[in-house]
């Protein structure tokens, strides 16, 4: 492995973090660009905004690959800010990258950039599709994966990564809102909980990452689906994660269609009012925690020479170790 | 008959006989390759030029410089057109492309009909006969040629057959009929059409017909390929020939085309030819009866019934695809052209020379029972080892004076005590009967469905039957009523005898065959049933005259029916030398014969008592479902005859033990007199055998792995149990990631350095017996059974068994016979039985499942069983055995798992495991497991398990109790499993 100087986007995240970190211990020279200091430690921080391309341009500059994870991640808020900061964002670091002589190009995507809410049996990465995908962050996701394996090219190749549904200790995303809405007993079961789920632990995701980084060479223009390979029954996810941190696991169950329709519903009256928080149910939420979503990972395994180290069942007990390191009720912090 | 029709065509409308020029067919219809249509003009001696639309891939083949070894001549019926052939000619070709035999295929449109000209006269089927001459002439068409006729074309392409011996290699057909039984009325759809104010409204002025026919597919047409096939019907102008077919249908000696069909059914009994019949047997038009009919002329053909398809087979099924394997096997070219050597696999003969005895090689291991102990028993004569053949009824003759006991019925049917009967009895009337069948006009190869429930007046009939060579019919009851009517109209039998129900039911679904009742009925009860004779008639019948002569070894003696646990039950073909080789193994592998007594409390070795010599009981027990066999009644059976040897089978075995508790002081005296007792069928599991064997504390028990299709492969014994599952606990657990996964690199050894015992699991069915061999073919990284038979151990893959007693072939079923051959050894009788295992150091066979059962991860092949017997050793744990979690919380406890079976849902090559698990106590609804229950079973499980699903009863078949369709319950695991709804399995 070749050890090249980095530029992380979005390492104030928890993935973007766990990514930079591993980066770092795989002997890269990493900076970390986001707009608040990242913490990760060995890294050296340049604040910015992806959405100013100043920033950008200077970001780049000396950097022989870039890893952009820098998103709006969120389940609701104005469509206008996912495009700025997904779409746009991503527009102008590929042509800020590309003009600084950057060789490689990770673009951290989603597996939801490809799919129109059926259940995912066993399938693998299929073309992200705009006009397909629900809700604004994939819509918008799915434009940005499209222009930057559009960007691939013999001066800078890139690759896109789809960690579908990343979790572990630290999680700000979906670790501790399941924890916190379990607490306050809002945390139902969509339908019989059996919908099989296949989820990444975030180490899992970060060496993956890596991987994709070390192969791009002989990988760029694909985009690979990325999982912990150990889909299970949404409950007993759900049931794991709860209990990893302390909290009683739903005990109710909503009928799916019932949260769906319900999600759709919330998801329009949130628009109108758009509240400090996101709303508590969305139609691509509920159809994600009531259908399948497992993948084939034959095709990532191989390409990237990628397995994963941790087992789901290894992630709950570490999950469950920081918990326990955590004053009670604990698992909050500020995103 | 009704009464002599002419000229029909006459009826038809005016429309009918309106000209119209030929042309191409429209583009864009489905399947169907512009590319291959063309239109041949042809003269019509004396009438002038026809021009034909017809497919022919030929100049296709030619641009690409593909020589073809021969012509398909394809002739559709009334009312499709050649479009019903598009998947022959596209298949067709891409094999010649692909460099497989080219087979040049052309496929007509009769004139009058699909794109072909309306030439506006009527043409009786001699002139349809002649026109196919006049446009095979105006081709040039040179040898060989193979005609493919469906329907009405059927008869066509036979009549062409017919008149060109020289050209001809071979005949396939699709449902069609050359004969109109006499004594039958012509199917319902077709007298409604012939109807004189229908036929022209029918045919011609409406679609009626046409739409009848369309909507005849399984499962139906989409609208598309309707309208393709509609395409060259629209208007009643084109529709002419349609209702000139239907008037042209023979229905009696006077009309038109009479003498035609005549002489075309009885010119296709000298073909001389190799043939195909490719049939939906459900059809309303053309039943199983005309099928009957074409292989009482066309005596070799190869015959293939597709369940579940119909008239338009061809839309139902892959016949293309048959019709193309079948051609490449048989190689009727070869004979006509160039000389090919036959493939290996290539046609199994009717009538395979059993394979002698005493070729078996070295290195198997002996059964557990040496054959010296059958053949030192006394009385038994000589031949019970070697090639001896001892027909079936040799101890019929043999002790025809003895007033021995040759078998006991405990519950002969209306309320009677014990039955019993002696050898010079059941000789006498064995003799009687079969002499008054024959006197009947039961002849040698007619097929007899028996519908006696086991006992005395079954076992009679039964030897009666074979000794005058007519084949016996065998179906059981545990099939279900479906599946019984399915399985008897399947064989067609020329004859039934049955008791009331099985009488009651023939009548009611409306089987074939003549009837003739094992016991008297009253006389309008008897009309009722269309009754022909009762057994008691036909032994008075039979009291003076003569036996004919004995059948052959070689001779069919048996079709038995396998138990449909895994779709419709299939027919196996026993010769008299097989069964005989059956008993021959049984003898053998348990030392019955003359002088054992024989409690006979499992279907298919119950009959063969007076074939093995030795006096047999049937218990008390309702034979449609053995489960409801009772220890006191065992008991019972084994006092009425002092028997030593107890047949059971696992279902009757369970219910057994769970009764045993009624059982008296001297039902326990009679029972510590059985010396050995075997449980057959399915495998059973050491608790339960070694349950069954504390009743019986003098037996040695044994537990024997065979099929229908070959019904002793293997034995092993209790203890022979015991010795292989401490074997396997022994063994040191191999190579790191092989064992925590449980899933091992197909077609290689399961351990890497030293061979081990049996490390992939699954249940041990011990050695082969005497004259059985064992192969595997192991399986792929698809999961699919494609090694070379071999005898390595360790190795994962189909279980293939050879032995003199393994069936002869598949009845009516082409394809399964040929792919339960596939890879056998040249000249040898080997059999695929569907079973994945694998074999061990010491010659034990072990079964890991069954092959359509088989999971592909991504990690590799995994086998169920392992895995299940892992799972199936959970027991329950309380609430508070278990530590609380990081936070003190109390854990839950789980229930433990009385049952599991492990599916793969998803697509082949990365599927994920599924266990469903029947819990202890059961469950009350379908749900998912609890978190403990699943982590349980994913820590007990040799290989990862994504999800676990409790359920309160797995579904198994009725006849084992204990056979489970894993391929059902993966799709239905797999809907609740992607989000689908909760339902019972």
């Amino acid at each position: 492995m070749t050890a090249l100087r980095v530029l992380v986007t979005g390492a104030s995240g928890f993935l973007g973090r766990a990514v930079a970190a591993e980066l770092v211990a795989a002997g890269h020279d990493v900076s970390c660009f986001q707009r608040r200091p990242s913490g990760v430690a060995g890294a050296r921080d340049l604040l910015g905004s992806v959405t100013t391309e100043v920033d950008l341009k200077h970001a780049v500059v000396g950097m022989d690959a870039v890893v952009h994870l820098a998103a709006k991640v969120s389940l609701a808020g104005d469509p206008r800010d996912f495009e700025a900061v997904n779409v746009e964002g991503t527009r102008s670091l590929l042509g800020a990258a590309a003009d600084a002589g950057v060789s490689r190009f990770v673009f951290v995507s989603s597996p939801s950039v490809a799919h129109a809410g059926a259940s995912i049996v066993g399938s693998d990465a299929g073309p992200a599709d705009p006009a397909r995908a629900r809700g604004d962050y994939a819509r918008t996701k799915a434009r940005a994966e499209l222009l930057a394996l559009d960007a691939d090219s013999p001066l800078m190749r890139v690759v896109a990564v789809r960690p579908h549904l990343v979790w572990g200790p630290g999680d700000t995303q979906l670790v501790a809102r399941i924890v916190d809405r379990a607490r306050a007993g809002r945390l139902p079961l969509l339908g019989h909980g059996a919908a099989l789920i296949d989820t990444t632990y975030v180490d899992n995701a970060a060496t993956a990452i890596s991987a994709a980084l070390d192969r791009v060479p002989d990988v760029h223009g694909n985009a690979y689906v990325i999982t912990n390979g150990e889909p299970r029954p949404v409950a007993e996810l759900l049931d794991g994660m709860c209990r990893a941190a302390g909290v009683r696991p739903p005990a109710w169950s909503v009928p799916a269609a019932l949260a769906r329709a319900g999600g759709s519903a919330i998801e329009a009256a949130w628009r109108v009012r758009p509240g400090v928080d996101e709303p508590p149910m969305t139609r691509f939420l509920a159809e994600q925690l009531s259908t399948a979503h497992w993948f084939d990972q034959r095709r990532t395994r191989a390409d990237l020479h990628w397995t994963p180290r941790v087992t789901l069942d290894e992630g709950f007990r570490r999950l469950a170790a920081a918990y326990a390191q955590l004053p009670a009720p604990g698992g909050r912090e500020s995103g | 008959m009704t009464h002599p029709r002419q000229q029909h065509q006459y009826r038809l409308p005016r429309a009918a006989a309106t000209p119209a020029p030929a042309a191409l067919p429209p583009e864009g219809l489905p399947g169907l390759d512009p590319a291959f249509s063309r239109l041949v003009e042809a003269e019509e001696p004396g009438a002038g030029i026809r021009t034909w639309h017809l497919l022919d891939n030929g100049p296709l083949l030619a641009s690409r410089g593909i020589a073809p070894v021969g012509t398909i001549l394809c002739v559709h019926g009334n009312p499709t057109w050649s479009y019903l052939w598009r998947s022959l000619v596209t298949q067709a070709t891409d094999a010649a492309t692909r460099g497989a035999e080219a087979w040049r295929v052309i496929a007509v449109d009769q004139l009058e009909m699909g794109f072909s000209e309306r030439t506006g006269t009527v043409r009786p089927l001699a002139r349809r006969v002649a026109d196919l001459g006049d446009l095979t002439d105006a081709l040039g068409l040179a040898g060989p040629v193979v005609t493919f006729g469906h329907d009405w074309g059927g008869v066509v392409s036979l009549g062409w057959a017919v008149d060109h011996p020289d050209l001809l290699a071979g005949v396939l057909l699709l449902n069609t009929a050359v004969h109109q039984p006499e004594d039958a009325a012509i199917p319902a759809p077709l007298r409604l059409a012939l109807q004189g104010g229908v036929l022209g409204t029918a045919t011609v002025t409406t679609p009626a017909f046409l739409d009848t026919t369309l909507a005849l597919a399984h499962p139906p047409l989409s609208a598309a390929v309707k309208r393709a096939y509609r395409a060259p019907y629209r208007g009643a102008a084109r529709r002419g020939g349609i209702g000139a077919f239907v008037a042209d249908i023979p229905v009696g000696p006077g009309s038109v085309s009479t003498p035609e069909l005549d002489r075309i059914a009885s010119g296709i009994r000298r073909l001389g030819v190799p043939a195909l019949l490719l049939w939906g047997p459900t059809d309303p038009i053309f039943s199983d009866r005309y099928l009957d009919d074409l292989l009482d002329r066309l005596t070799d053909a190869d015959v293939h019934r597709f369940e579940g398809a119909g008239h338009l087979v061809a839309e139902d099924v892959d016949y293309a695809a048959a019709a193309l394997t079948w051609l490449a096997d048989r190689a009727p070219v070869a004979a006509v052209s160039a000389p090919v050597s036959a493939p290996v696999t290539a046609a199994v003969p009717a009538a395979v020379p059993v394979p002698v005895e005493s070729d078996r090689s070295s290195g198997h291991s002996r059964p557990e029972k040496d054959i010296s102990d059958a053949e030192t028993a006394p009385g038994s004569g000589s031949g019970a080892g070697g090639d001896g053949y001892q027909p079936l009824w040799h101890y019929l003759d043999e002790f025809r004076e003895s007033d021995d006991i040759a078998l006991v019925d405990m519950a002969p049917g209306h309320g009677a005590a014990q039955l019993s009967v002696t050898w010079r009895e059941l000789s006498t009337r064995v003799r009687r009967l079969a002499t008054g069948l024959y006197q009947i006009g039961v002849r040698k190869g007619d097929r007899v469905s028996l519908l006696v429930p086991p006992g005395a007046d079954l076992t009679a009939v039964l030897y009666a039957c074979v000794r005058i060579g007519a084949v016996v019919v065998v179906a059981d009851a545990g099939l279900g009523l479906r599946g019984l009517t399915r399985a008897v109209r399947g064989a067609r039998p020329d004859h039934v005898i049955g008791a009331t129900p099985g009488l009651l039911a023939a009548r009611a679904l409306g089987w074939p065959g003549q009837k003739i009742a094992a016991v008297t009925l009253a006389r309008p009860l008897a009309r009722l049933l269309d009754v022909s004779f009762t057994l008691a008639e036909l032994e008075s019948l039979g009291a003076e005259e003569e036996l004919p002569q004995e059948p052959t070894a070689a001779d069919t003696a048996a079709v038995l029916f396998t138990s449909g646990s895994t779709g419709p039950a299939k027919g196996v073909v026993y010769t008299n030398g097989q069964l005989a080789a059956v008993s021959r193994a049984l003898r053998a592998q348990y030392g019955v014969g003359p002088g054992t007594g024989l409690v006979a409390g499992f279907a298919p070795f119950a009959l063969l008592g007076p074939a093995l010599g030795a006096r047999s009981v049937t218990p008390d027990m309702d034979v449609t479902s053995p489960k409801t066999l009772t220890a006191t009644a065992v008991a019972a059976a084994v006092a009425a005859i002092d028997a030593s040897v107890v047949f059971l089978s696992p279902a009757a075995l369970t219910n057994v033990v769970a009764t045993a508790g009624s059982l008296s002081p001297a039902d326990w005296a009679s029972l510590a007199g059985v010396r050995s007792f075997l449980s057959a069928g399915a495998p059973v599991a050491e608790p339960l055998l070694a349950a069954a064997a504390r009743l019986m504390p003098g037996a040695t028990a044994h537990t024997p792995y065979g099929m229908t299709e070959g019904l002793l492969m293997t034995d092993i014994t209790l203890e022979g149990i015991r010795a292989a599952t401490g074997d396997r606990l022994r063994v040191p657990l191999p190579a790191a990631t092989d064992a925590v996964n449980g899933i091992r690199n197909p077609g290689r050894p399961a351990t890497s350095d030293v061979e081990t015992t049996a490390a992939p699991g699954g249940v041990c069915v011990g050695c082969p017996t005497g004259t059985t061999r064992i192969r595997i073919s192991a399986l792929d990284d698809r999961g699919a059974a494609t090694g070379e038979l071999s005898e390595q151990t360790g190795v994962t893959g189909e279980i293939v068994v050879s032995a003199p007693h393994v069936e002869d072939h598949y009845d009516r079923l082409w394809l399964t016979d040929r792919a339960a051959r596939r890879g056998a050894i040249t000249g040898e009788r080997w059999h695929r039985t569907g079973d994945v295992g694998h074999l061990d150091v010491d010659g034990r066979l072990w079964v890991e499942g069954r092959l359509p059962h088989v999971i592909v991860t991504s990690a590799g092949v995994v086998t169920p069983v392992g895995p299940e017997q892992a799972i199936e050793r959970i027991r329950s744990t309380p609430r508070a055995a278990v530590t609380g979690d990081t936070r003190g919380r109390p854990a839950q406890g789980h229930a433990g798992v009385a049952r599991a079976a492990v599916v793969g849902i998803g697509p082949v090559g990365t599927q994920q495991l599924v266990a469903v698990v029947e819990t202890t106590p059961a469950a009350r609804r379908v749900r998912l497991a609890s978190s403990e229950l699943a982590a349980a079973v994913r820590l007990a499980s040799t290989a990862p398990i994504a999800a676990v699903l409790v359920v309160p009863h797995l579904p198994t078949d009725i006849r084992h109790n204990s056979k489970i369709d894993r391929s059902r319950l993966a799709r239905w695991a797999g809907g609740i499993l992607s989000g689908g709804r909760m339902t019972r399995p």
